[in-house]
């Protein structure tokens, strides 16, 4: 399972928003293979470049708020928020190398 | 480093089934099955209703499933990455994986199946996951009481429009022609469904929307007439193309892109390199005929190594 901390759509505000550092957030599912297919390799990510990009997932069942928000609809979705702006979006799985090339300013 | 017997690249049913077969014939194969994609394309479907042997059908994650336990039970090595670059003339075949390891092995197995065919126009990309999709059984759960689209004419465009009328109040089908190519069984399941409507005849010729999906202009090929179509989803369903940008420019492919093969044998143009799978098979591109195309691939390469000299398999 995921080492990435869960947010909510309670949360969303103070753990994404309204936060100083890069977060990136995991929209997920657990019916979602791709998903459970991408979740070490954020995981491993997340770990490689602590202290540059905050990894946090959201379970998009138990969140329809914020999933309707940015208007999901497909997973993983992931976006990096950078003071309170959704500065980059990426759908769907991908190696853990392109991940790092889309992410590459970021994790700079 | 060991050079390995045989090194398979895939992980679909013709991958796995020819891992089952490999390694029954103690040739400890390994089988490179992506990193994010293990399974393949069958992973993406739901009921398999016409694999042999499961009369109640098998969910598709679920058959790929098995087979990968059942190719790790003989002692398939199954390696989660992708594959990056390839060496394959020589004796010695080398493959790159995404970590940056070099295998080598005295023969190949390219099972990469195909990928799914695009539109080709220009807002695709931009609201893919924003409304536009390529898998129904991912996808369709956000697409609750809407109303969408599937743009198709086979078997994987009914099957998605069947399960998406799960979700959505409404599914147009659009098709360039005025009649299907899918099998009779997943025609008559669509025609009969009250939340399925047809628009024959039909091309896709824009995606609009700025953050999401909002409708698609449409082109009747027969009167030109151009109309729109509010959707907020748009599932494309319009075949699948093979997988062999690995291996441009070295291994022949025939005129329909997918590799080449020496008749009913898995034999490319380059010894040692066998292909089996979607990717040599433009017709029929079932899970069985995959499944059956990877088990020719296996014992072709246990031919070739048998036949090879003593001081080669050696290697090994």
């Amino acid at each position: 399972m995921s080492n990435a901390a869960a947010v909510t759509d309670a949360t969303w505000d103070a753990e994404v928003l309204g936060a100083d550092d890069v977060v990136l957030v995991d929209f997920w599912a657990e019916w979602c293979g791709p998903c459970r297919a991408v979740s070490p390799i954020l995981d491993a990510i997340a770990e490689e470049n602590a202290g540059k990009i905050r990894i946090v997932k959201l379970n998009v069942d138990e969140n329809p708020a914020t999933t309707m928000k940015y208007q999901i609809t497909g997973i993983p979705a992931m976006k990096v928020f950078k003071g309170g702006e959704n500065v980059k979006t990426i759908v769907g799985a991908r190696p853990k190398p392109a991940l790092e090339a889309e992410l590459a300013e970021f994790l700079a | 480093m060991a050079v390995e017997n045989v090194i398979i690249i895939g992980s679909g049913p013709a991958g796995y089934t020819a891992g089952i077969y490999t390694a029954r014939a103690s040739l400890e194969p390994v089988l490179v099955a992506s990193s994010v994609d293990p399974g393949g394309e069958l992973t993406k479907t739901t009921e398999v209703e016409n694999f042999p042997g499961f009369p109640k059908g098998i969910m598709g994650p679920d058959l790929m499933e098995e087979m990968r336990e059942q190719a790790e039970k003989f002692g398939t090595k199954v390696v989660y990455d992708d594959v990056t670059a390839l060496e394959l003339d020589g004796d010695v075949k080398r493959v790159t994986l995404g970590d940056g390891t070099v295998l080598e092995a005295l023969a190949v197995i390219f099972a990469t199946g195909s990928a799914y065919r695009k539109l080709g126009l220009p807002n695709e990309d931009k609201l893919s996951g924003h409304g536009v999709s390529w898998c129904a059984t991912c996808d369709g759960f956000f697409f609750r009481q809407q109303v969408i689209a599937v743009v198709g004419g086979g078997d994987s465009a009914m099957e998605e429009a069947t399960f998406l009328t799960k979700f959505a109040d409404k599914v147009y089908v659009i098709h360039r022609k005025n009649e299907l190519r899918a099998s009779k069984i997943l025609q008559d399941r669509a025609f009969d469904d009250p939340k399925i409507e047809f628009i024959w005849d039909t091309e896709v010729v824009a995606i609009n929307g700025d953050a999401a999906l909002q409708s698609l202009t449409l082109r009747n090929l027969v009167s030109g007439e151009e109309s729109a179509l509010e959707v907020t989803g748009l599932f494309i369903a319009i075949g699948a193309d093979p997988r062999t940008h690995l291996v441009h420019g070295k291994l022949d492919l025939t005129d329909v892109g997918t590799i080449a093969v020496a008749g009913r044998s898995s034999r490319t143009s380059l010894p040692g390199v066998f292909a089996a799978g979607d990717v040599v098979d433009p017709t029929y591109k079932q899970a069985v005929t995959a499944a059956a195309s990877g088990t020719v691939a296996a014992i072709d390469v246990e031919h070739y190594l048998a036949a090879l000299p003593q001081e080669l398999k050696e290697y090994a």
